[in-house]
């Protein structure tokens, strides 16, 4: 901010010297991103475009769909086959969650791979996390509201986790529910806060933004900026690589909504909410899966949930729902449960393997979290994959990532970002083994 | 690495999604629909014939309430003709001047007439089971119109051995309740007169209706394929441009 801007605009100075907004703005623009962002630095952008996406086809729909149990499905109906062009918001909301949750997880796993969460970005990091869990439960409330069977029989399994709390569980459920069951005081305040929540998350993506803007974005090599050698202006830079990234992105994105809409549905979904039957299967949305099988690894024979927790404190369902906050919330303590110095996997070659591990880990619990628990997988039962693969989860924090820590021997890491930028040939061979002091 | 690894998974998941998909389908015959391909449309006079089959065979028990006879136009039905078909019923209408409820011809405006005022009603009428609603059936059943077909093509006398509950059929692809079926083979060669002339044989009867019900339950789908297509083509034209300026900034960078 030190160069404020001379403007030559009469009416821009005027404004600008009571409220300094146009010196805000520039400061967006002239704000020094490290020369080395790869694409995976674009997800951050598409995670924001997803956030307006959903609140504009959102503040839409929500002007002609209607909160009650008996009116609600019929009223999505009736956009998607009287409201003008009500298919194509319905899809484009529909598909725009699953969508940002694709594009947020990208965005945690390069944070993940990049060490991005380490200090100074532990608080950029939490707060993170904090929108990944608004996000989580507007998803889920949002899901409920086309009162679907699915969404009423996810609505019913996902409020009755807080039976588990002891004593007051079922008080507290029934306080949650607006009665004695799912039903249209769940409904109302489902779409209630469904439409709140994602002005808070707004809200946090500021502050999000603001930490993020103070230390400047981590770089796929890790180090921190040096000198202005190493930085370039985010504008017309990063913007021009964001929009490159935004049209594909919309590409894929409009593939689903206009050629296969229902794709990540459930079709179990198109069936009006109906308290008496219960699906066969019941299954969340694809992006609650993995939380799903830690939910259902942990249950009463699992050895995992008798060492974590023990038998006489709390019962097993209670500790399946803990596990399954834990899992997130985890990430939270990652910054000081890593202890490394180097950030970026691209200098850490056991990290980097520890990485690659757990994304399968993550795509074998969504797998689990698909299918049911009594099932089999060539004569391997599921129950035992996602016990193993929520075992392994819990290990990779817990365990791998502090040892790590003190037995990974890094690669030497490179002087300064530039160093290699500038040694020609763009940061492909990021192995560019550096001998760091040699070109001082 | 990363990148090429990160697209590697991410094709690594929608194959398992795709995979997983084709599983839960089990062993449906896979047909081939007009409206299948992205640029597909649906056949309207599959549609029509397929309405004409729910109109004189399905009709009889299963409602279809979220679709007004208008809806109609989107088959290629005329307004004469749509109007013709909302006037061959009467519904109940009112309360008049008078305060007393009456019975009307049928207006475009109208609601599809459900057989049965209430679930009870068709229950009782149908030995117990409830014939579902058909507005949604094809997005409400994992294969959609395949489903569709193979259920009404689907009955067969019951393997050897096999305990058939009284009043029930056997039918290969309910999976849902052991391939016992509460409705009996709904469908004969020739129980519908095609006004086009085609031969109404029951794998032609099946494929129309099918094909209707799908189109039931996407009725915007020729439209959003069409939107599609173009938006489609601008991004691929706009994202081609992004990238041209994207190399142009940073020429001097890299």
């Amino acid at each position: 901010m030190s160069d404020a801007p001379r403007f030559k605009n009469p009416v821009v100075r005027w404004v600008d010297h009571r409220l300094p907004i146009f010196s805000f703005l520039h400061h967006q623009q002239v704000y020094p991103a490290p020369r080395n962002l790869n694409y995976w630095w674009n997800f951050g952008s598409l995670a924001g475009i997803m956030l307006v996406v959903m609140i504009v086809t959102g503040i839409v729909l929500a002007m002609h769909y209607t909160p009650h149990a008996t009116m609600a499905f019929d009223s999505v109906e009736r956009i998607m086959r009287d409201v003008n062009y009500g298919w194509l918001l319905r899809y484009l909301h529909m598909n725009g969650a699953s969508m940002f949750f694709i594009v947020v997880y990208i965005h945690v796993f390069r944070g993940l791979y990049y060490g991005s969460y380490k200090a100074p970005r532990e608080l950029l990091w939490i707060i993170g996390i904090i929108i990944l869990l608004l996000m989580m439960a507007t998803a889920f409330m949002g899901y409920v509201l086309p009162w679907g069977q699915m969404s009423y029989w996810g609505a019913k399994v996902i409020t009755s986790f807080f039976t588990a709390i002891p004593l007051v569980g079922q008080s507290i459920t029934e306080w949650l529910w607006g009665g004695f069951n799912v039903d249209n005081a769940t409904l109302n305040r489902f779409f209630s806060l469904h439409y709140l929540l994602p002005f808070v998350i707004v809200a946090v993506v500021f502050l999000h933004l603001w930490a993020l803007h103070h230390h400047k974005s981590n770089n796929p090599l890790g180090i921190d900026i040096k000198g202005p050698q190493d930085t370039i202006p985010f504008h017309p830079y990063y913007t021009v690589k964001d929009n490159f990234g935004i049209g594909v992105f919309l590409l894929v994105y409009a593939a689903f909504v206009f050629f296969g809409p229902n794709f990540f549905g459930e079709p179990e979904n198109y069936i009006r909410a109906n308290p008496m039957v219960t699906p066969p299967h019941i299954v969340p949305e694809w992006y609650f899966l993995p939380y799903y099988a830690i939910l259902r690894a942990v249950d009463d024979n699992f050895i995992g949930s008798w060492i974590l927790f023990g038998y006489t404190l709390i019962d097993a369902k209670l500790a399946g729902v803990i596990a399954m906050f834990a899992s997130i919330l985890i990430l939270c303590f990652l910054p000081w449960l890593d202890r490394s110095p180097v950030r970026s996997a691209r200098f850490r070659p056991a990290y980097r393997w520890f990485f690659w591990i757990l994304l399968l880990d993550a795509f074998i619990l969504g797998w689990v979290g698909a299918n049911a628990p009594d099932g089999v997988w060539n004569g391997i039962p599921f129950l035992w994959i996602g016990r193993i693969a929520t075992l392994y989860y819990f290990l990779h924090f817990i365990i791998i990532m502090p040892l790590l820590s003190v037995f990974e021997r890094p690669d030497p890491l490179p002087h300064s970002i530039s160093q290699p930028v500038l040694k020609g040939g763009g940061f492909a061979p990021a192995r560019v083994h550096a001998k760091p002091m040699e070109k001082a | 690495m990363m990148r090429k690894i990160g697209l590697l998974g991410a094709v690594v998941v929608l194959l398992a999604m795709g995979g997983n998909a084709v599983a839960a389908e089990g062993e449906l015959p896979r047909q081939e629909w007009s409206f299948n391909s992205i640029f597909g449309t649906y056949d309207e006079a599959a549609l029509q014939r397929g309405f004409l089959v729910y109109k004189d065979v399905c009709s009889a028990c299963h409602s279809m309430n979220l679709l007004s006879y208008r809806h109609l136009s989107g088959t290629g039905l005329s307004e004469d003709q749509i109007k013709a078909v909302a006037a061959s019923v009467q519904v109940p209408d009112g309360p008049n001047d008078e305060g007393e409820m009456f019975e009307r011809a049928g207006l475009q405006s109208d609601r599809f007439k459900a057989p049965f005022p209430n679930e009870q009603a068709a229950r009782a009428a149908n030995n117990g089971a409830y014939p579902p609603d058909l507005s949604l059936m094809a997005k409400a059943r994992p294969g959609g119109p395949d489903y569709i077909y193979a259920i009404l093509t689907g009955y067969e006398e019951p393997p050897a051995g096999f305990q058939l509950n009284e009043g029930m059929s056997y039918n290969e692809y309910f999976a849902v309740s052991a391939n016992q079926i509460a409705m009996p083979p709904p469908l004969s060669d020739g129980a519908v007169t095609y006004a086009d002339g085609t031969e109404a044989t029951v794998p032609q009867m099946a494929r129309d209706v099918a094909a209707f019900l799908a189109w039931a339950a996407e009725p915007n789908l020729n439209e959003r394929h069409q939107i599609g297509v173009g938006v489609m083509l601008f991004l691929i034209v706009l994202t081609a441009c992004l990238y041209a300026v994207y190399r142009k900034v940073w020429a001097d960078v890299h």
